[in-house]
This record gives structure tokens, C-alpha cells and sequence, in this order.
């Protein structure tokens, strides 16, 4: 539907007027692998920002609270918290290395002063409790002040020890390790509503854990065939309803989506129901199938729809209706005639993911050339933006950009040969609540802002 | 979901493609795009979605660890940003000695996301 036109008015969809605000990360030319970003994720009030890199770190961004005294700083993200999550391994029983890459971080909803986050690369989930410690207690009887033990036999008063302030420490520990229930590489986790268990998908299966538990896992959804010779599709993403803690969603690298219900039956190889577009056989070519895996699936914050992520659209569904979308995007049409050199360079299997805006009325996802776009579901207005270090001055508002598909270029365009396959886009977070987004580019994160906000 | 033809595939054309495409069976971009692969790569199979690129996704071996710290090597010296590790990377064609085992990280490198003010705002 919506095509490769600009937004309208100066700033884009629904009037938003996006501001670049911070960039995180070194400007080097040469990216060390271990800092590409492979997750980013807000939590649940907006107030942290986590980001997952290669090198299986975790860093919190806190925003700062709005001060009188430093009006300019409207809400800045700083460092809060950082600390490593994985480490490489390698598997010598099947002689295969284990990757510290952070595929997914999702954070827990807050229960007290303590934050909780799920982090997972390929093969074992951790839960992090981030902690904040400001009080210190003073006055030992049996230890000095410097921590060396007195002698016991030579005190001779009691004292009660009080507590007092401290430098802010945060501290990050992991607090349970859910290991050795995935053959293949995990690709998604994500916390249920009930807020005590959660899902975690590999290629062929799902898990179901209890946050509490961890020497075991309840299989819900296993579609490795008898032979592998039989294999035609895997599970791509997966991903807990909002509000139904008994509904989950999975996606396929052909393109289809199943919803199964828990309380159907405990193992949900049956969905409930499945979602796929009818293909135009007459359209079919060599990279349909490929171009159709679904990378990424999101429901909306209502519940009421989902989204998907394909090579080189955005879909919306609405759950009620399984035999098509109710929206269709097109993120990077341009590229359909690029096919052919997009797989020989590996571009055609990039993995985009998607998000909604905290009302469901707008939605983002990443492309090439460090462009990323966004859709109106109302207005039906997109727009194209670029994270770039040019556009990087302080409150400078992004201009939309505007990819030239043939003919004569005008003079702010970019031609489709001309962009740089190297620049993805991949992860992309929306505030849950505020025009606040985060975008991932490579090595380097940039947030940006709506000028209203 | 038929478009015009770009400029370079109707060279390629292979004998079972309809003549006149402007009429009944326009050649779709992506249908370009695959007989410019097909010309490329004659080999390639008809499943592209089948079991061997499944497989392949699925399952990334080394023969042993040393095979393993082999390909590590391998690949720092490449010096790409790339995502995984090359597909067609060549292991075990000599035994590896010490000296060409990558050195062990000696301390965990922080985050560029979250030291230093070069390039932080």
C-alpha cells in the first residue's frame, strides 16, 4: 500500500517531527564484531533502555529526571548499568561453538526496587537482577573500617551499626540460569502476562519455563520432523499474547504465523488458528520463499493485532481474520529488482525486526543504508529517516529521506546502487509510552525524539 | 504483481520464457532477478526453502575445538563486520600449532556503548 513516497509536511507520519537527541557508541571506522548491537529493548515504564551486543554485553541506559536546572536535558539516557552476560563456549561433546551474541533481551514488569531482565543468546536464557545500593552500613563490632577482623577478645563495648549514604552503586547479578533445553539456536523469549512463566523458540521448538525454575521446561510446540530429510520450514520468532497468558504466536520461515492456545492441549503442534497470505502463483520465483520468512512478529499493545516482518514488508493482522493482512507496508520495494545480488551477498537472510508505538497507531522497522522507516496506520503517511553522525546535532530535526528507483535523480536523493548494504538497520525500540525512539546502527545507538514531545 | 522489465535480463532469457512480454506474461522482477542467479550459478538447486538450506542454517560443525580455535583465527585475520562466520570457510587443512591459535582475551573489554565521551552525547 503504502509506497516509497515521503511523509507529508516537513517532519512525517502524523505530524511527528523526530529530533536527534544521543548517540551512544565509538566513531570508528573499523567495528570491532563484539560491539554490533543485536538487541535493543525499553522496559515497561521507558525508564531503562537495554542494549545486547556480539560480544554478549549487556548495557542499561537510565533516563535521567527531568531538572529545572538543566533544562536542556529533557530526559537524556546514561549509563546505568553494564556487565557481561555471556560468554563464547564451545560444545565439545557436538564440536560446535557457542556464540555469546545476545539475541534477545526482555525485560520483567517491576515487582519492587530491584529491576529484572531475561537475557539469551543461542543456547542458555539468564535472568540479571539489577540492583541499586546507596546506604552502607558503619560501625562493625568485628571488623574494622577497613574490613580487616578485630580480635575478639579485645573488644570490650558493643555498638549498633548504622547505616549511611553512599556513592550509587548498581549492581547486576544473575539470579537463575536456564541451560540445556535448546538443541538449536534460540531466536526469541518472552515473558507471558502472568508474569510467571515464559517462552523460549529455537529453530524447531518452544519452551515453556517458570521464571522460578530451572531444571526444567515444558516442551509446548516441537516441529522437528522423523527424518530431517523432511524438513521444509522452522520457527523464526515467537511471541506471548498481552493480555491472554494461555495464547502464543509463532512465525515460519514460509511465511505463516500459527496462534496456539495452551489450554487446548499441553503439546500445541495443532494451532488454533493460522495465518497466511495467498500467494500469486504466477509471481513465484526462486526467492519467494525466501523473501516471504517471517523475521520478526509483534502484537500490538491492545492485543488485538500482530505484526509481521518479511524481507521487504510489513504486515498487520488482525487475529480474527487468518486469511490475509489488514495492512500490508512496503519497507524497501526498490530492492525487489536486487534480488539476485542481495543473496549473493547474504542480504536476502538479514533479519529485520519490527515495533508499535505505545497507542498502536504507528510502527517502525530498519532497512539499508542506516535508514529506517515509519508508518501512520491512520493517515496512512510513511517516512524514511537515516541515523547518521551528520545529522547528529543537538536537537536537529531529521530530514526524510528519499530513495531515486530509476530514471533521473533529484538532487537529495540516493540511488538504489548507491546504498550501502553494510548499514542495517535491524533493531529498533519504541518508548512504550512517549515519541521516544531507539535505533540500533551496528556499533552505534542513537535516540531519538518528537520535537512536541 | 507484474512490472516492466529492467534493462539487462532480456538478454537472459532462457527458450521456455514467453516472447512478447508486454502482452500475456510480463516477466516479474523477481523472475529477472532469478534467471540473472540461474545464469550465474547454473548448479543451484530447485529448493531454495528444501531440507540442504534448512540444514545448513540449522548446523554450523567443526571437527574438534583445535578445528574450532583454527577458524577463530581464521577469521580475526579477515578483519569483516560481518554477522556469522564465513560459510565457506575452509577448516582442518593443516594442524594447528600455538602460534596460530588466536591469544586468549586476557580481560573483558567494556562496552563502547558505555565508557569513554569519544563520540558520546
Amino acid at each position: 500500500m503504502a509506497g516509497v513516497a515521503g511523509g507529508g509536511g516537513v517532519g512525517g507520519s502524523n505530524d511527528f517531527q523526530w529530533c536527534f537527541s544521543q548517540v551512544k557508541g565509538a566513531i570508528d571506522e573499523d567495528v570491532a564484531e563484539a560491539d554490533i548491537i543485536s538487541t535493543v529493548e525499553f522496559n515497561y515504564s521507558g525508564d531503562l533502555l537495554a542494549t545486547g551486543d556480539k560480544g554478549g554485553r549487556v548495557v542499561i541506559f537510565q533516563r535521567e529526571q527531568e531538572n529545572k536546572s538543566r533544562p536542556h536535558s529533557r530526559g537524556e539516557y546514561n549509563v546505568y548499568s553494564t556487565f557481561q552476560s555471556h560468554e563464547p563456549e564451545f560444545d565439545y561433546l557436538k564440536s560446535l561453538e557457542i556464540e555469546e551474541k545476545i539475541n534477545k533481551i526482555r525485560w520483567l514488569p517491576q515487582q519492587n526496587a530491584a529491576h529484572f531482565l531475561l537475557s539469551t543468546n543461542d543456547k542458555t536464557i539468564k535472568l540479571w537482577k539489577i540492583s541499586e545500593r546507596d546506604k552502607r552500613a558503619e560501625g562493625y563490632n568485628l571488623k574494622d573500617e577497613d574490613g580487616r577482623l578485630r580480635d575478639p577478645f579485645r573488644i570490650t563495648a558493643l555498638r549498633v551499626p548504622i547505616l549511611k549514604p553512599m556513592d550509587l552503586m548498581v549492581e547486576a547479578s544473575p539470579r537463575r540460569i536456564f541451560a540445556n533445553a535448546h538443541t538449536y539456536h534460540i531466536n526469541s523469549i518472552s515473558v507471558n502476562s502472568d508474569h510467571e512463566t515464559y517462552l523460549s523458540a529455537d529453530d524447531l521448538r518452544i519452551n515453556l519455563w517458570h521464571l522460578e525454575i530451572t531444571d526444567r521446561s515444558f516442551n509446548i510446540v516441537d516441529i522437528k520432523p522423523a527424518n530431517m530429510e523432511e524438513l521444509t520450514e522452522v520457527i523464526t520468532a515467537a511471541e506471548f499474547h498481552p493480555h491472554h497468558c494461555n495464547v502464543f504466536v509463532y512465525s515460519s520461515s514460509k511465511g505463516t504465523i500459527r496462534l496456539c492456545d495452551m489450554r487446548s492441549s499441553a503439546l500445541c503442534d495443532r494451532h488454533s488458528k493460522f495465518f497466511e497470505e495467498p500467494e500469486d502463483p504466477s509471481s513465484r520465483s526462486f526467492f519467494s520463499e525466501i523473501i516471504s520468512s517471517i523475521s520478526d512478529v509483534k502484537f500490538s499493545h491492545s492485543g488485538r493485532y500482530m505484526m509481521t516482518r518479511d524481507y521487504l514488508s510489513v504486515k498487520v493482522w488482525d487475529l480474527n481474520m487468518e486469511n490475509r493482512p489488514v495492512e500490508t507496508y512496503q519497507v524497501h520495494e526498490y530492492l525487489r529488482s536486487k534480488l539476485c545480488s542481495l543473496y549473493e551477498n547474504d542480504c536476502i537472510f538479514d533479519k529485520f525486526e519490527c515495533c508499535w508505538n505505545g497507542s498502536d497507531s504507528a510502527i517502525m522497522t530498519g532497512s539499508y543504508n542506516n535508514f529506517f522507516r515509519m508508518f501512520d496506520r491512520n493517515t496512512r503517511r510513511d517516512v524514511t529517516l537515516e541515523a547518521s553522525r551528520e545529522s547528529s546535532k543537538p536537537r536537529a530535526m531529521l530530514k526524510p529521506r528519499k530513495v531515486c528507483t530509476g530514471g533521473k535523480r533529484k538532487k537529495d536523493e540516493i540511488s538504489v546502487d548507491s546504498l550501502d548494504f553494510n548499514k542495517k538497520i535491524l533493531h529498533t525500540a519504541w518508548h512504550p509510552m512517549e515519541n521516544i525512539i531507539a535505533v540500533a546502527a551496528t556499533n552505534n545507538l542513537y535516540i531519538f525524539q518528537d520535537k512536541i514531545n | 504483481m507484474a512490472a516492466p522489465l529492467g534493462t539487462g535480463a532480456r538478454a537472459r532469457e532462457t527458450g521456455h520464457e514467453k516472447q512478447d512480454m508486454q502482452e500475456k506474461d510480463p516477466i516479474t522482477p523477481e523472475r529477472a532477478e532469478e534467471l540473472k542467479l540461474k545464469a550465474k550459478y547454473p548448479s543451484l538447486g530447485q529448493k531454495p526453502g528444501g531440507s540442504d538450506f534448512l540444514m545448513k542454517r540449522l548446523q554450523k560443525g567443526y571437527f574438534d575445538s583445535g578445528d574450532y580455535n583454527m577458524a577463530k583465527a581464521k577469521m580475526k585475520n579477515k578483519q569483516l563486520p560481518s554477522t556469522g562466520p564465513d560459510k565457506n570457510l575452509v577448516t582442518g587443512d593443516h594442524i594447528p600449532t600455538p602460534q596460530d591459535l588466536p591469544q586468549r582475551k586476557s580481560s573483558l573489554v567494556t562496552s563502547k556503548l558505555a565508557g569513554g565521551t569519544h563520540g558520546q552525547v
